[in-house]
């Protein structure tokens, strides 16, 4: 069991609400951080703080190694090559980058090189239904933006992906497919196998949304084969406002940039510019160093915790979770049954009859219980799966089985505390 | 009573079940106004049509779908404000903002008389994640004010 790692994270020994012990069920959302983050940023502005490749002078030096060593470690949790990870603001912006660089190698911006990424017009886009909206709609824009017609691949009653359309709706005009790599919702993990060898059967580029699974799996992009992946550092134990883009060398060094600035260029004049290869290329202007260097801390810690364990512990408590919920009366379960021995994530969105989401999250917030209330960022699913919003407990590292009980027993009460019968109507 | 059961008052779980002026109607008055407001924290929404007719409001219905503390909002709102005049309106959208705004404590009497049923979302006020549900309604009812054109000098007087 990995239980015994709480004491690393300080802030899971706070109170909740009305001085309950602090069930954190939200991390699906946010990730707490281990003292080893905290203390990673911490030193770096105690010790190190200097120019990242801006210096000759030792703390300058200093900080650049910090900051490459980050890049390095972050590379190694997900399989990569430290020049294949570009840092991000967070994981939308890495999408953005992805989806504005196609769209300005479409207007001729980044020459030659940029050319292979051009789309326009009898082109299409590929996106699944089940897509966080941060992977939606970079798309829907780029469509509008070149002319090129956005299709998808649909989803079953409980979020499956409908892989066998997928001949039909990726096919020879599909330039892109976008896709996540499990849903923040229905916490299904999708065959992206399946996806990326038919991108690659029509020479498509693919897009991987990583968020919810690079803090939760072993995570291996270049075996893979995915062309560029998207995943946040505050999800996976490390800090807000840094996120990681992964692409394949050839394809990060045509593909142009998006945000123009400082220590990016190979050459100016008063009318033209190239570009460095990757990263450099995307990196305008001062990065978020201390960020960087804690996100490399945090995959430092969940590489040394090993990402198999991580994602043994997960599995086993999602189902508990699902079992639990699915077997409230009064409660749906939105996703695969917690029985099904699918591969899921540790979390479980449901809706209660009767109580909307938001009610719901305040009656377990009233006994310390932090879940997610609402979309998730993913409208066209819920609506898919026919309701507006739902409520969402989800696990990390540091959840235990004892947490996930207390959430059933608070979640078996709220009907009644609205007054519901206990039995479905 | 706990801060929760303060929240989700008697009058309020009424409202949220058996709510008022819910569902569209053509608006009475000269000046018709429609309002679309969501809550992005949540996907809460509201859609509120409002009639004027001189200086007071002669219709308001609307559909939406949320939490209970926002649906029962627009429905306290509706019984408060049809038949009153655009001056005790703002007088009581005033009111309302400020309850929300006093972190849970009672209001005074001449408080509780200007809002009636709708002093209950006093615990809301505690809650500071939930304020924008218990708006929801209002924000839409000055929305649709502002595009019912109504001449400034009824609005304000």
């Amino acid at each position: 069991m990995l239980t015994d790692l709480r004491a690393d994270f300080p802030a899971l020994a706070r109170e909740g609400r009305n001085g309950r012990p602090l069930v954190y069920l939200d991390s699906g959302a946010t990730s707490h951080k281990p003292a080893q983050v905290l203390q990673a940023e911490a030193d770096f502005y105690r010790f190190s703080n200097g120019a990242v490749g801006r210096g000759a002078h030792l703390l300058a030096e200093e900080a650049t190694e910090a900051f490459e060593g980050a890049r390095a470690a972050v590379a190694g949790f997900v399989g990569a090559g430290p020049d294949q990870i570009v840092w991000a603001e967070n994981a939308t912006a890495a999408l953005n980058l992805v989806a504005s660089g196609i769209g300005n190698a479409s207007q001729g911006v980044g020459g030659d090189a940029g050319k292979r990424f051009a789309i326009g017009e009898g082109d299409e886009i590929v996106v699944t239904e089940s897509e966080h909206h941060a992977n939606l709609i970079p798309w829907q824009i780029l469509a509008r933006r070149t002319g090129a017609t956005l299709r998808w691949i649909g989803v079953d009653d409980d979020g499956r992906l409908d892989l066998g359309s997928l001949a039909d709706v990726v096919g020879e005009r599909t330039r892109v497919v976008a896709f996540q790599h499990a849903s923040n919702v229905t916490g299904i993990i999708h065959d992206v196998e399946a996806i990326i060898a038919r991108a690659r059967e029509v020479g498509a580029l693919t897009v991987m949304d990583a968020c919810q699974t690079a803090p939760h799996l072993p995570l291996d992009l270049a075996a893979l084969g995915v062309d560029f992946a998207a995943f946040s550092g505050h999800k996976m134990l490390g800090p807000t406002g840094i996120g990681a883009l992964y692409g394949r060398t050839e394809l990060l060094n045509a593909l142009p940039p998006s945000v123009f600035g400082g220590s990016t260029v190979k050459t100016v004049t008063m009318t033209e510019t190239t570009w460095l290869d990757a990263p450099q290329r995307f990196e305008a202007g001062s990065q978020p160093v201390a960020q960087a260097i804690g996100m490399g801390a945090a995959a430092r810690y969940l590489g040394a915790l090993g990402m198999d364990r991580v994602a043994a512990h997960e599995r086993a408590l999602g189902e508990r979770l699902r079992r639990g919920v699915e077997a409230i009366d009064g409660v749906r379960l939105l996703g695969p049954s917690g029985t099904s021995g699918e591969n899921v994530l540790g979390l479980a969105a449901f809706v209660v009859d009767g109580v909307h989401p938001h009610d719901v999250g305040q009656v377990l917030d009233d006994a310390g219980i932090a879940v997610r209330v609402g979309h998730h960022c993913a409208q066209p699913l819920h609506r898919r799966l026919g309701v507006p919003s739902s409520t969402r407990a989800s696990t990390h590292v540091y959840t235990t089985e004892a947490e996930v009980d207390t959430f059933l027993a608070s979640l078996r009460g709220v009907r009644s505390f609205f007054r519901l019968s206990a039995v479905t109507a | 009573m706990s801060a929760l059961e303060q929240m989700y008052q008697q009058v309020i779980m009424d409202h949220a079940k058996q709510a008022h002026g819910r569902g569209l109607e053509p608006a009475e008055g000269a000046h018709v106004g429609e309002s679309f407001q969501v809550n992005t924290t949540c996907g809460d929404e509201v859609r509120l049509r409002v009639g004027v007719d001189g200086d007071r409001i002669a219709s308001l219905t609307w559909e939406g779908q949320g939490c209970s503390i926002s649906q029962a909002s627009v429905s306290v709102l509706h019984d408060l404000v049809v038949g009153s005049t655009l001056t005790d309106t703002h007088a009581a959208e005033a009111a309302f903002l400020a309850l929300m705004q006093a972190r849970g404590e009672e209001p005074d009497a001449a408080t509780e008389d200007l809002l009636g049923d709708a002093t209950a979302f006093v615990g809301i006020g505690r809650y500071p994640a939930r304020i924008k549900c218990a708006l929801l309604g209002w924000m839409a009812l000055k929305d649709a004010l502002i595009q019912a054109d109504v001449p400034p000098e009824r609005r304000d007087s």
